[in-house]
């Protein structure tokens, strides 16, 4: 069967015929192909296939070694795990799980599994399956495969492996105590352990696909057979195939335990430049796209897109380095704090709907605190505080970074802009410093070169410690203060055995934090899609759960 | 001619070698850090250090070079820090994307460009001399990437009428064995994807081509205009030679010289400009690959693809040079 034409590709037509008129004399009369095509009626409402531009290839489509968003997007459609999220939020789900019990002590946890599922090689998921991906994950090979890039969220979350340079982590063991029961044991307590299971890197991945593709220990597990063409899952897709620096097709898994997709095929295409995927979209090339820039919606509204929001799970902060002068002095920090209008920081430079933020993680994280010290607006206040701390002509290095869009920074010279503007206003002069991205990576969190920066992070699960602990939790060159005591209760509450008493112990961290201010929280800014006019069923996720059985496309 | 050839292959060798240690030590003069830019906001020291160690970054830079050369002598480019694939992987199934851009570009430029350098010196002072000398003044100075956007908002957003970005039709199900996408088409028969593969490279070959456009024009008009004044033309002229055998035997045949040197010169600038093109268009060939690792500071594929690149521009040029003797049987390489 053939492809029906695009709506793009009928509005092109007849300059085609113009502009490859030779080809068509070559062409006309030859017999069709034979080949398949993605076009058709399936089993679902809409059929045909949903093409969506990420910003990159995948690295890898084993999420076990993947960190980047997205290898993740294409797992998600393949893969799933034991725990999902609730629609809409971060909050943990049943998934593959269809519950779980955990001891008192925080170190056992019993998962039910659902029953009658089966990965797409036909194999049965159960019991069995669940501890083979987990003592996979702990006896990850040494060398590269226990590199940071690769199996970083295992290094972050399970803290160590079975050998290697790093053997004390939290993982001890994991039983099947039934066909459909898993008990999985900790040698330390973890609250978080239930939402981190809710990452794409810890997917449920198919025994016997991983035992016959494998790769041999100490090569690059990215390389081998099963991450490039037989990456098996219980997922709603399966993979057809990867077509390197072009696409991944992915096709319906019609034994899919769940609601089956209902389009034949979804294809994901890479195109870096946000303004190149805006221009795909408008044309036709594409059915939607990530990473919408700020400055593009209004545009895209214009031609009749969809702008699908996600909630924020960012944040976005001005951060101080204490290391230099006078920056160690809370006075001045606080002074700056009350000389920023965060207001119009959202307003002149981050996307619509987008909230200012008054603690170091948004507020769809379970910690959120509503009690913590707030600075208001106030540069009359501002500047009687510098003159208070004999800083009355304070020259200030800023370090910013050009030329990047962070789902939590979209535009970060605008923002730059503004925020210099709010310190000149209560006589701060700023000594401007831009760097390229991985130059300011490098000046901002691997020296102590640098004065007050933009900076920032987007969460991956529903726990205070993924920020908290990411920002604060040891003694960096980034914020160049060293405050024991700070390290010491961000230690301790990772470490709790329930999710309540971690919400407890992070809201009082959240509210020292704040009260120490080592920057300012600027604002957790609002990440947006985009589709065409005829796809309906896209469910946006804040951390970017977003699994694609309910899209349809009326062609 | 085999030993002219051969000379200059030997050459290549010391060439290579030359090129790699600069590359080698410029690539790492530069800012950033592969490590940190791989692991991105919030690279620990630890993973930091275990990068470095794992691809041996933190080993003396000679003795990095030394365990790099004995790759290359091995033809071993390395793989990628990003996604671990084999740089000569990468490089060889992305460069039939390069390559059939460029020759397209090339042909429209050789197509365009004689014909309008070739009127523009039989029509020397009248108008069709003015407006093609303008056209080509104005195609030289354009920046092939203003080009690139412009003809993207006109043609593919404006007008619609052809794609904005990619290779082909992401919805094509197309086979491909020799990643030329428009042979391909032909030699599997699926000729919708090769008519596809094509429609979606006017946009990306017109931007490319312009200034060799401009340049094959402003040559042309040069070498016929001197040639057309030669005494030999005048008495080919005179002994009542057809004018259209004077125009093919002696005009053009002895005008391609220069213009054929140009069109040698102009792959080097092809491909610095494929770069840039394929940004624009999203075009997955070796520049917009290229144009990523500079970024992502991926020192093998930056060293890789430079040195290839590189190759590639010293054969195109011998060829040129073998090609003369073809159009100029005086020239006798030696």
């Amino acid at each position: 069967m053939r492809l029906p034409l695009t709506r793009a590709g009928r509005g092109r037509r007849a300059v085609s015929l113009v502009a490859a008129g030779a080809l068509a004399v070559g062409a006309a009369g030859c017999a069709e192909s034979e080949r398949s095509s993605g076009g058709g009626s399936g089993s679902g409402e809409s059929g045909g296939s949903f093409v969506f531009a990420g910003s990159a290839e995948p690295v890898t489509l084993d999420p076990f070694y993947a960190s980047d968003g997205e290898s993740f997007r294409v797992a998600r459609q393949i893969f799933e795990g034991l725990v999902g999220t609730k629609p809409g939020t971060a909050d943990p789900a049943p998934l593959l799980a269809e519950s779980w019990e955990r001891s008192e002590d925080g170190l056992t946890t019993t998962f039910k599994l659902r029953e009658g599922v089966q990965f797409s090689d036909g194999t049965d998921f159960n019991a069995e399956a669940v501890c083979f991906n987990f003592d996979r994950w702990y006896n990850t090979p040494t060398g590269i495969a226990q590199s940071e890039d690769l199996s970083y969220y295992y290094g972050k979350t399970f803290r160590g492996f079975a050998k290697g340079k790093n053997t004390d982590g939290i993982y001890e063991s994991c039983e099947a105590t039934g066909d459909l029961e898993a008990v999985v044991t900790l040698t330390d307590p973890f609250a978080g352990f239930i939402a981190a299971l809710s990452l794409p890197a810890f997917s449920m991945q198919s025994p016997t696909a991983l035992e016959k593709y494998s790769v041999p220990a100490g090569k690059d597990p990215r390389k081998g057979e099963y991450a490039n063409k037989f990456p098996t899952g219980t997922g709603p897709f399966v993979l057809g195939s990867w077509d390197k620096g072009s696409k991944v097709t992915l096709e319906r898994n019609d034994d899919y335990w769940g609601e089956k997709a209902k389009v034949d095929q979804a294809i994901v295409v890479a195109i870096a430049d946000p303004g190149a995927r805006r221009d795909a979209l408008i044309s036709g090339d594409v059915d939607g796209f990530d990473l919408v820039g700020p400055a593009d919606i209004s545009k895209l509204e214009e031609e009749g897109m969809t702008i699908a929001n996600r909630d924020a799970f960012n944040v976005l902060y001005l951060g101080f380095n204490q290391a230099r002068k006078p920056l160690d002095n809370k006075q001045v920090r606080e002074a700056i704090a009350h000389a920023v209008n965060k207001e119009e920081v959202v307003s002149a430079s981050l996307p619509e709907g987008t909230e200012p933020a008054t603690q170091f993680m948004p507020e769809l994280v379970n910690s959120y605190s509503e009690d913590v010290k707030t600075y208001e607006y106030d540069p009359e206040l501002a500047k009687q505080m510098l003159a208070d701390a004999g800083q009355s002509d304070l020259t200030l290095e800023f370090n910013y970074p050009t030329e990047i869009s962070r789902p939590y920074m979209p535009s970060p010279e605008a923002t730059f802009n503004v925020l210099r503007s709010q310190l000149k206003a209560v006589g701060i002069t700023v000594k401007p410093t831009a760097d390229q991205w991985e130059d300011y990576l490098g000046v901002t969190t691997g020296t102590s070169k640098h004065g007050i920066h933009l900076l920032g992070w987007t969460g991956d699960y529903n726990d205070a410690d993924n920020f908290l602990g990411v920002f604060f939790g040891t003694k960096t060159q980034e914020w160049g203060f060293d405050n024991p005591e700070l390290f010491q209760a961000l230690t301790e509450a990772r470490g709790l055995s329930t999710v309540d008493e971690q919400v407890t112990a992070y809201k009082q961290i959240s509210e020292d934090v704040m009260e120490f201010l080592p920057g300012i929280p600027l604002a957790s800014p609002v990440p947006s899609l985009a589709f065409a006019p005829d796809v309906q069923g896209y469910e946006p996720s804040p951390v970017n759960d977003e699994v694609w059985n309910g899209v349809t496309v009326e062609k | 001619m085999l030993r002219f050839a051969l000379r200059r292959l030997a050459l290549l060798v010391p060439v290579l070698f030359g090129l790699s240690i600069l590359l080698f030590v410029w690539i790492r003069a530069l800012p950033g850090d592969p490590a940190r830019s791989l692991l991105g906001e919030r690279a620990t020291p630890a993973g930091i250090k275990q990068i470095r160690e794992l691809y041996g970054f933190d080993k003396p830079l000679l003795e990095q070079y030394w365990a790099y050369l004995g790759q290359l002598v091995r033809l071993d480019f390395g793989s990628s820090i990003r996604d671990g694939r084999p740089v000569t992987e990468t490089f060889f199934e992305q460069f039939p994307a390069t390559v059939e851009l460029a020759l397209f570009a090339i042909l429209f430029a050789v197509v365009l460009g004689i014909p309008l350098g070739y009127a523009a010196a039989r029509r020397r002072g009248e108008a069709v001399d003015g407006a093609v000398i303008t056209g080509s003044l104005l195609g030289v100075v354009v920046p092939v990437f203003f080009l690139a956007i412009l003809l993207k908002l006109v043609f593919a957003i404006r007008l619609d009428w052809f794609p904005t970005s990619s290779r082909q039709d992401p919805r094509i199900d197309a086979t491909h064995i020799t990643n030329f996408y428009v042979l391909d088409g032909l030699l599997t028969r699926e000729f919708d994807a090769s008519w596809d593969a094509l429609v979606h490279l006017v946009l990306p070959a017109v931007a490319l081509g312009t200034i060799p456009l401009a340049i094959i024009v402003r040559i042309t008009r040069a070498s016929v205009s001197e040639v057309l004044s030669e005494d030999y033309v005048r008495t080919a002229d005179a002994k009542g030679l057809h004018p259209a055998v004077v125009r093919r035997r002696h005009v053009l045949r002895n005008a391609m010289l220069p213009v054929l040197t140009t069109i040698g010169l102009q792959v080097g600038l092809l491909l610095s400009g494929a770069v840039l093109t394929e940004t624009v268009f999203s075009f997955n060939g070796i520049g917009s690959y290229l144009f990523d690792a500079i970024s992502q500071r991926d020192y093998p594929v930056l060293q890789g693809y430079i040195l290839f690149i590189a190759l590639i521009y010293s054969l195109v040029n011998l060829a040129v040079d073998l090609g003369y003797g073809l159009f100029d049987p005086r020239v006798r390489v030696s």
